[in-house]
């Protein structure tokens, strides 16, 4: 097999342009993900910015060709920096009838569609819930907004591979390779890396140099059909971004999370036990982690949810440092338990990739209303310290985050990240592992000659966290448990004021953490009298808002919470500059709640609750609105 | 990660008593239980901080706070799940799960079953007095049906679980029965426990003498027991009653009390117990009284699979040496990365 690709020269000059969202849809097993992913990874290697967002459905083989069973993969690049996975594409690739029905309000205006049209006949149309004689691709209204472009996908991929003699079902599952490689014609990008990846991956990993080849050729079929036929007339260019000098990857948010993990790990000198139970979004941590034991890693799956936070609790218990991961419905299984780590005074990481709910709600899809049952969600007064990733490459940072505050406070941390960023790409320069600080961890032994019993509850006077001695320690043998201890002996006792002098100090513990975390900065027009709040995922979205707003001349300032417990120092301070204070959330005004109640300040909320994340275009729209009805 | 190169030192059973009060109810059978606990401690050759008690809820779950060594009081049915986790982080530890059968059974019914069936190295001593005894006198999920109590005023319509049947059905490696107050029995059992390396699991017919007073009379007292239970020995035959003179034989492929000498039974008739006999088991387990004596002692041991949390480490152990070159800054970078300016 060759892996010249043709690329060069050719006879359409591209066209720069600054920015594209193109989407691939299809049916779920039309490969989707894999002809995003690689056209991504193409991109990334031209030093463009990007942000991606897989859009699939929970049911992993949907009847074929069924709206339900439709697959998406949007990814935006651009030749400046972007912070969203764009609100309306400029391209969709639609490889079936499904896809196109249910994709075409994502185009903007005078957007192309490049379809399948071999699948735009009998069983293609009445899956998708078209009439026999429908013929949506020649639709006037529809070819009138849009510019739709038909390729014969299907009949292309089985003439090029006909020799083959592979099964038509075989060969078929190339047709995302050539959508792919025509979408390389028309944006200029080189083919040598997804002919070097399939030639890794199906070639040398699944032993199947066949498949590799039968996928090469597609690929340079839909280049060459770019090429060849003037079906689509112009080509485009998107020239590299200027991003800092440096050593990039690509990178989502889970995979984020298990490097900060296993860099935590090293940073502390002390073997992280994952202990997770299946759960979309978060199983992918699982996935992640269990793959890296040669780093020390130890996983383990659970048979349920309680049981993975409580066997996360035991391994810290016992001198490791136990981590849980779930989903909002797992966070509340785990609810109780973590009261009970709370109560033992114990490291406990938990990290929440929040999807729509309630129960299991939407769950491959994004949400941010775990807010409060991540502040709340537990019997009694259970103060957690709560981090919210704001982007993919921020989950690294801020899983690394969460194991020091863990260590440092002795009790649970919780990171909410969401299915957004979870599994949306980004690039990340990569960082210098040597220059992250360790992490410092002690555990206690007994002086030599003492007839002192330990007492576990005695706390440090600066950060009130208490000594975590671990078993197997002579002379520090001591009972920990859900009762209510004595504030020095670590004895059960009932006693009311004792009970209250807990509390406080559990609480207290929490809320000095804010020693450690450092004052706001405030972005955008710091002077403006608008002042937007956001906390996690939607750090994208929102900045891309206010940019947009500060061209149409609102000025509007921005900042943008991941420390929900405790907030930042000059949080309060910040808010009672700003005259209006919007708060954007994937829910109905959690944050908001949270800062009012905090802070007294008359918070508004802009909520968008559909599964996704916010487009630029609505969180305009929306804080426009907060300040013109605030003007009135 | 425990002190097993400093000198042992020799403890007493006081030497494992916590200075906590003692808070159960005068004349319950966890006294005789904790008491046993204490004796086997220093038999084991062990230190006393390598020891962590875990339990769940319930008047048996207060276990922990009453023994001198590390200990975790957990929340209800969870014990198990706490447990696995301490054995994964640190292998060397001697855990030991001491719980009621509400916890253990009922909320945590289905860590029970997990923890048994991945084989974790703990001890687990169920406490079962077949009945609610801290919610203060509900049926439990071993009371018998038609047990009349303040939630069943008409009679339990619930069957009671066989702990035994679902210790050995949940692969569970160790399963034994004992007696509250047989110290002469549990103590030696305790003491096999604790030397198997997989997961041990020890049912504790135990009295609640104020909610289910005198629940396993039939086979705890001195007149009962004979003729009511049968003691397990390796390699010997089931004989019991109080002249020794009853066994157990199999007849038509099942378990059937006969009495020896009558219609030509010898000794050489009776079932021979053999402990690495999974099926044998699951017959003993199912043998209930008054048709049949009740198995005390050990019902089956298997020593050779390995334990959960070794296979873990292992499994650690083999990543690390097959890619003993690993950096971590190449793993943070990926395989695919570009450079910018």
């Amino acid at each position: 097999m060759t892996s010249q690709a043709p690329e060069a020269p050719s006879s359409t000059s591209p066209t720069p342009v600054e920015a594209v969202a193109v989407r691939f849809a299809g049916d779920s097993g039309d490969g989707m993900q894999l002809a995003g992913g690689q056209f991504t990874s193409t991109t990334a290697v031209l030093g463009n910015d990007f942000s991606t967002f897989p859009d699939y459905p929970a049911e992993i083989r949907a009847p074929r060709g069924t709206t339900f069973g439709v697959s998406g993969f949007q990814v935006h690049f651009a030749a400046r920096p972007i912070h969203t996975p764009g609100d309306a594409v400029d391209v969709l690739v639609a490889m079936n009838p499904a896809a196109f029905k249910t994709n075409i309000d994502e185009v903007r205006p005078g957007g192309m569609i490049i379809a399948d049209e071999d699948e735009f006949s009998g069983v293609g149309l009445k899956k998708a819930g078209y009439a026999p004689d429908d013929k949506p691709l020649a639709d006037e209204v529809l070819s009138s907004r849009y510019r739709i472009v038909t390729v014969p996908m299907t009949r292309i991929v089985r003439e090029a591979l006909a020799e083959t003699g592979q099964s038509a079902k075989e060969i078929d599952r190339c047709r995302n390779m050539f959508a792919l490689g025509l979408l390389c014609w028309m944006y200029d990008r080189p083919l040598t890396p997804t002919i070097d990846w399939l030639d890794s991956y199906f070639g040398k990993k699944k032993k199947r140099p066949e498949i590799a080849s039968m996928n090469v050729t597609a690929l340079k079929a839909g280049w060459a059909f770019g090429e060849t036929t003037e079906a689509i007339p112009e080509r485009y260019q998107v020239a590299a971004a200027e991003l800092p000098p440096g050593l990039y990857r690509k990178i989502n948010g889970n995979e984020a999370t298990v490097l900060g993990l296993a860099v935590a790990s090293a940073k502390a000198d002390t073997q992280i036990s994952y202990c997770g139970y299946p759960i979309t979004p978060a199983s992918d941590l699982l996935h992640g982690l269990s793959a890296l034991k040669q780093f020390g890693i130890q996983t383990f799956q659970a048979e349920d949810e309680i049981a993975a936070v409580a066997a996360a609790i035991g391994v810290s218990y016992a001198g490791g440092i136990g981590v849980t991961g779930t989903s909002g419905p797992g966070l509340a299984l785990k609810g109780e338990a973590l009261g009970l780590a709370v109560m033992l005074e114990l490291p406990l990481v938990v990290v929440d990739v929040q999807r729509a709910g309630p129960a299991t709600g939407m769950p491959t899809k994004t949400e941010q209303a775990d807010l409060l049952q991540a502040m709340y969600g537990r019997s009694g007064e259970a103060p957690c310290v709560v981090l919210a990733a704001a982007s993919p490459s921020d989950c690294f940072d801020t899983a690394i985050e969460a194991v020091r505050l863990a260590v440092r406070a002795m009790c649970p941390v919780i990171v909410l990240t969401d299915a957004g960023i979870a599994n949306g790409a980004e690039p990340w320069q990569v960082p210098d592992v040597a220059s992250i600080p360790e992490i410092k961890i002690e555990h206690p032994v007994a002086q030599a000659d003492s007839d002192d019993t330990f007492e576990p509850y005695l706390r440090d006077p600066e950060t009130l966290a208490r000594r975590w001695a671990i078993p197997g320690t002579p002379g520090l043998e001591h009972r920990l448990g859900g009762l209510e201890k004595d504030g020095t002996t670590g004895a059960v006792t009932y006693d009311g004021p004792n009970h209250q002098t807990m509390i406080a100090a559990r609480a207290e513990k929490v809320a000095r953490v804010v020693d450690v975390i450092p004052p706001m900065e405030v972005g955008g027009d710091a002077g403006a009298d608008t002042l937007v709040v956001g906390w996690g995922g939607t750090r994208g979205a929102i900045i891309s808002a206010t940019e947009r707003l500060q061209q149409e001349g609102i000025a509007t300032a921005m900042v943008h919470l991941r420390h929900i417990n405790p907030m930042p120092p000059n949080l309060g301070e910040v808010l009672a500059r700003y005259t209006n204070i919007i708060v954007p959330e994937i829910n109905s005004g959690q944050l908001a709640m949270l800062l009012r109640a905090n802070y007294l300040v008359d918070a508004k909320t802009v909520s968008v609750i559909q599964g996704r994340g916010f487009h630029v275009e609505e969180l305009v729209n929306g804080i426009r609105k907060v300040i013109e009805e605030a003007g009135r | 990660m425990t002190s097993t190169d400093l000198p042992l030192p020799t403890y007493k059973p006081k030497d494992f008593a916590s200075d906590q009060d003692v808070r159960w109810c005068p004349g319950c059978g966890d006294y005789a239980v904790l008491a046993a606990v204490r004796k086997t401690l220093p038999k084991l050759g062990r230190h006393k901080e390598d020891f962590v008690f875990v339990s769940g809820i319930g008047c048996a779950a207060r276990f922990p706070y009453y023994m001198e060594t590390y200990g975790l009081h957990s929340i209800h049915g969870r014990a198990p799940a706490f447990a696995t986790g301490i054995k994964l982080a640190n292998p060397d530890l001697d855990v030991w799960i001491v719980s009621g059968d509400g916890d253990l059974l009922s909320i945590g019914g289905n860590h029970t079953i997990h923890v048994m069936r991945r084989n974790v190295g703990v001890r687990i001593i169920l406490l079962n007095n077949r009945i609610y005894g801290l919610t203060k006198g509900q049926y439990s999920p071993t009371s018998e049906r038609g047990k009349v109590t303040k939630s069943t005023p008409m009679g339990s319509i619930d069957e009671p679980v066989n702990p035994l049947a679902l210790a050995l059905a949940a692969e569970c490696t160790f399963v034994a029965r004992c007696i509250d107050v047989d110290a002469k029995m549990l103590v030696p059992t305790m003491e096999r426990a604790a030397g198997h390396e997989g997961c041990a699991f020890i049912e504790v017919y135990q009295d609640c003498n104020i909610f289910n007073h005198q629940a396993w009379f039939y086979a705890s007292q001195k007149d009962t027991r004979p003729n009511n239970t049968v003691d397990l020995v390796n390699g010997e035959p089931l004989i019991f009653g109080e002249n020794r003179d009853k066994g157990v034989m199999i007849v038509n492929g099942r378990p059937r009390a006969v009495t020896l000498g009558s219609g030509g039974v010898t000794e050489k008739d009776l079932l021979v117990h053999d402990e690495t006999d999974r099926t044998l088991a699951f017959t003993l387990a199912n043998m209930r009284s008054p048709e049949l004596p009740e198995p005390l002692g050990v019902l089956y041991c298997n020593p050779d699979r390995p334990a959960y949390e070794q296979e873990s480490r292992e499994q650690i152990r083999q990543a690390e040496e097959a890619r003993p070159d690993t950096k971590l800054a190449a793993l943070v970078a990926g395989p695919d990365t570009w450079t910018v300016g």
